[in-house]
């Protein structure tokens, strides 16, 4: 892995030298964002630039501490790598500035797609987009003699299919660990079978309907065909079943792909067989049960005008189109110019064309993540109704959201 | 000792405790009366990739930098945090209270109340690590007492190793164990003979794990405690009681352990404060679906992608609470012995 990674360092610098890509910078750079392969591409290709330092700050813990190390004056970061999700976040502390006069002066090469508008001001610029879609064992659903399937209702006759003829015990992968896992599979469904978090036009949550009911029935099916802990199981367990051949048919982030085959240790006829498709609808709907994300960077407000000038130049440098090779391309779906679509790109691509609608970029939707993740366990383990467990979802973001004054 | 003299003695002590225990108290305690501003909401188009353009809310900074400005603390809420469903759930008490009908119904219905679930987890790791980790505590330390002295501080060695480890390796080890494909769990599997039994999906297996981990964890501070005592002991009240014909269990029952007292005293305080306190094994055991603590819910709240810092603060006002509410019969005992004393 770290030989990997110096490999991936040295063929970047040396494509970066050869293409003549110059990067210099007047002031200090610091990167905070989440550690996948595709951000660690960004955070080397950022600390070419020279003239000053550019550190970065790679970890999965990124979000517990981006808000407070953007909002010192000096911020310890001047720029946080981060998602539809987060950047809400950081946008209702008010620790991120407007990027117009940047662009205007510096963003000659990046492409309209990439800047994020809210309203007239571009807070964040993207680089790559992501969506959980389906991945399977081709040889696995072969043997079973199953078609692979287009929808969630199709999936369970797949699960069925493969445990009865005794293939598998457990043939569905999920990321169902309580918390924000959870109930990302349950934003995922809820939006396939049509619902809405909140209602028109307000901060009123929207949840405990016929959607919200019918979510939670799909996912407690699928469970049955999961391993029995699936509720202690994030991405990265359930890519490790996947992985050491446990599991045949998963709904998984499209910035995974590349590395299901890969990775360390991954059996052969994984490998071999694994396959990528289209998210699945459910319950008769038109769009995915699952949703769109873009992955970029947004420039801290509380520094000089020196830094964020810097931190804009190098991390634009981050996401040139000359840190695009062999070795980064498959990482992920990059918004760059030039990039050339890779087998593992499928997936995400077929979600946007599809229609899957992007999580949304609400201020109050992070509230209502944290009591979707709290309290739908219980019906997980058949503890209560689905319609009790949504009234709980409903009254505990509540509480949450009268506090920060999302609600009256 | 004369006052002045004790109060320049306490000076630093003083100032330190002000500085490092009395300000963040009162720090905590100003952050759960206070709440963030009403947010302004605005419509505004909003426009990222693949998806192009939309209309979203998002708040409007220039009108909450106003009113942040005008009070910086946020707007005062008194205690309706502390009493919201988050916390002590004082409205959604009263309903059950009101409309269950049996005790049994009502514990089932406060358990719906994530405030009440935490806490009847807490009291119960409390009420049984407490006792089990002193009692195994005493008798590694007797056992490891009358070993020959070639092998003691082998013995020592390995009987701290579960200190020495840090809580949360030390539970994610056990956790991996108890994994449906670890050591643990596979022989459960195979002695249930249920393919589909899992440890981690069982609430109650679950806590008897945590329990488990608990006593484990916090055996050893309490065996180094017991054995530094057992080295005070005076040889010849235990000479006497042999003399008198007192058996092995006579001579632990009426001279070890009375000498012992007090520091049996020492080891249920910080215990009954750290198990009050539980957090690390919940997190490393992935137990959140099954137990929640305090501590966990103060993380919860501020690890969200909104954090929220009133409802922490409340909860560590309360945690405050709690855990002077635990100690006070041993705080009175303290104070009725200094008055004593006097």
């Amino acid at each position: 892995m770290f030989l990997k990674k110096i490999a991936l360092a040295g063929s970047m610098a040396a494509f970066a030298a050869s293409a003549g890509y110059a990067c210099e910078i007047g002031a200090r750079v610091s990167i905070v964002g989440n550690e996948f392969a595709a951000i660690q591409a960004v955070g080397a290709a950022a600390q070419e630039c020279t003239g000053a330092e550019v550190e970065s700050n790679l970890t999965s813990e990124h979000q517990t501490i981006n808000v407070a190390g953007l909002s010192g004056n000096p911020s310890e970061y001047t720029t946080a790598i981060i998602a539809n999700s987060s950047i809400v976040a950081l946008m209702n502390e008010d620790v991120v500035r407007p990027l117009n006069d940047l662009v205007a002066k510096h963003g000659d090469g990046l492409q309209k797609s990439q800047l994020i508008k809210i309203g007239d001001d571009i807070m964040a610029v993207a680089f790559m987009a992501n969506a959980q879609h389906l991945m399977y064992r081709k040889d696995v659903l072969e043997q079973a003699g199953v078609a692979v399937p287009t929808t969630y209702e199709e999936m369970l006759d797949v699960a069925e299919a493969i445990r009865s003829q005794g293939i598998m015990q457990n043939p569905v992968g999920g990321a169902y660990k309580a918390g924000w896992n959870l109930a990302q599979e349950f934003n995922n469904m809820f939006l396939g079978y049509g619902g809405t978090h909140f209602k028109p036009g307000s901060a009123e949550p929207n949840i405990n309907t016929e959607a919200g009911v019918n979510a939670l029935n799909m996912m407690k099916a699928l469970s049955e065909y999961m391993n029995p802990d699936f509720l202690t199981h994030d991405s990265n367990a359930t890519n490790a079943e996947y992985r050491a051949g446990n599991v045949a048919i998963l709904n998984m982030w499209g910035s995974r792909a590349s590395q299901q085959t890969t990775t360390e240790g991954v059996l052969e006829e994984v490998a071999a067989g694994h396959a990528i498709a289209a998210p699945l609808t459910v319950g008769g709907g038109s769009i995915p049960a699952s949703t769109l994300w873009w992955d970029g960077w947004a420039v801290g407000k509380n520094i000089s005008d020196e830094e964020a000038e810097a931190t804009f130049i190098a991390m634009k440098h981050g996401i040139s189109p000359a840190m695009l090779n062999d070795e980064t391309s498959p990482l992920a779906v990059w918004l760059i110019e030039g990039y050339q679509p890779t087998e593992a790109a499928q997936g995400v691509f077929a979600a946007a064309q599809m229609g899957t609608p992007p999580y949304p970029m609400l201020p109050y939707m992070g509230l209502m993540h944290s009591a979707l993740g709290n309290e739908l366990a219980d019906f997980m383990q058949g503890k209560e109704s689905a319609e009790q467990a949504l009234a709980d979802v409903e009254a505990a973001y509540r509480a949450a959201a009268i506090e920060k004054g999302f609600l009256q | 000792m004369r006052h002045k003299t004790f109060l320049w003695f306490f000076l630093p002590t003083g100032l330190a405790m002000l500085l490092f225990i009395a300000l963040p108290i009162v720090s905590v305690v100003t952050q759960s009366i206070f709440a963030p501003h009403p947010a302004v909401l605005i419509e505004v188009e909003s426009c990222t990739p693949l998806v192009g353009c939309t209309t979203e809310t998002t708040i409007d900074q220039d009108a909450t930098a106003a009113l942040r400005a005008e009070k910086p603390l946020g707007r005062f809420v008194g205690l309706d945090i502390y009493f919201d469903r988050g916390h002590l759930a004082v409205t959604e008490f009263g309903e059950i209270w009101a409309s269950s009908d049996s005790w049994g119904d009502m514990f089932k219905e406060l358990g719906n109340l994530p405030f009440y679930r935490a806490m009847a987890f807490t009291l119960t790791f409390v009420a049984v690590v407490t006792p089990l980790t002193i009692v195994l505590g005493l008798v590694i330390a007797l056992a490891v007492n009358s070993l020959h002295r070639h092998l003691k501080g082998l013995m020592i060695f390995f009987s701290l190793l579960p200190m020495i480890v840090p809580p949360i390796i030390g539970s994610l080890i056990l956790f991996w164990m108890a994994d449906s494909r670890g050591i643990i769990g596979s022989a459960l599997i195979a002695m249930a003979g249920d393919p589909d039994f899992s440890l981690k999906a069982s609430t109650g297996l679950m806590w008897i794990a945590l329990l488990v981990y608990g006593v484990w964890h916090a055996a050893p501070f309490a065996f180094v405690v017991f054995y530094a005592g057992l080295q005070t002991l005076p040889s010849d009240q235990l000479e006497a009681a042999q003399i008198d014909g007192a058996t092995r269990w006579q001579q632990v029952k009426f001279v070890v352990v009375p000498h012992l007292m007090p520091l049996v005293t020492f080891v249920a305080l910080i215990q009954l404060m750290d198990n009050f306190k539980v957090f690390e094994p919940i997190i490393g055991f992935n137990a959140q679906a099954h137990a929640h603590s305090l501590s966990s819910f103060i993380f919860n709240d501020l690890g969200g992608e909104t954090r929220q810092l009133s409802s922490a603060s409340a909860t560590s006002v309360i945690t405050i609470i709690g855990v002077a509410i635990l100690l006070s019969p041993v705080l009175v005992r303290t104070w009725r012995d200094f008055k004593g004393a006097r």
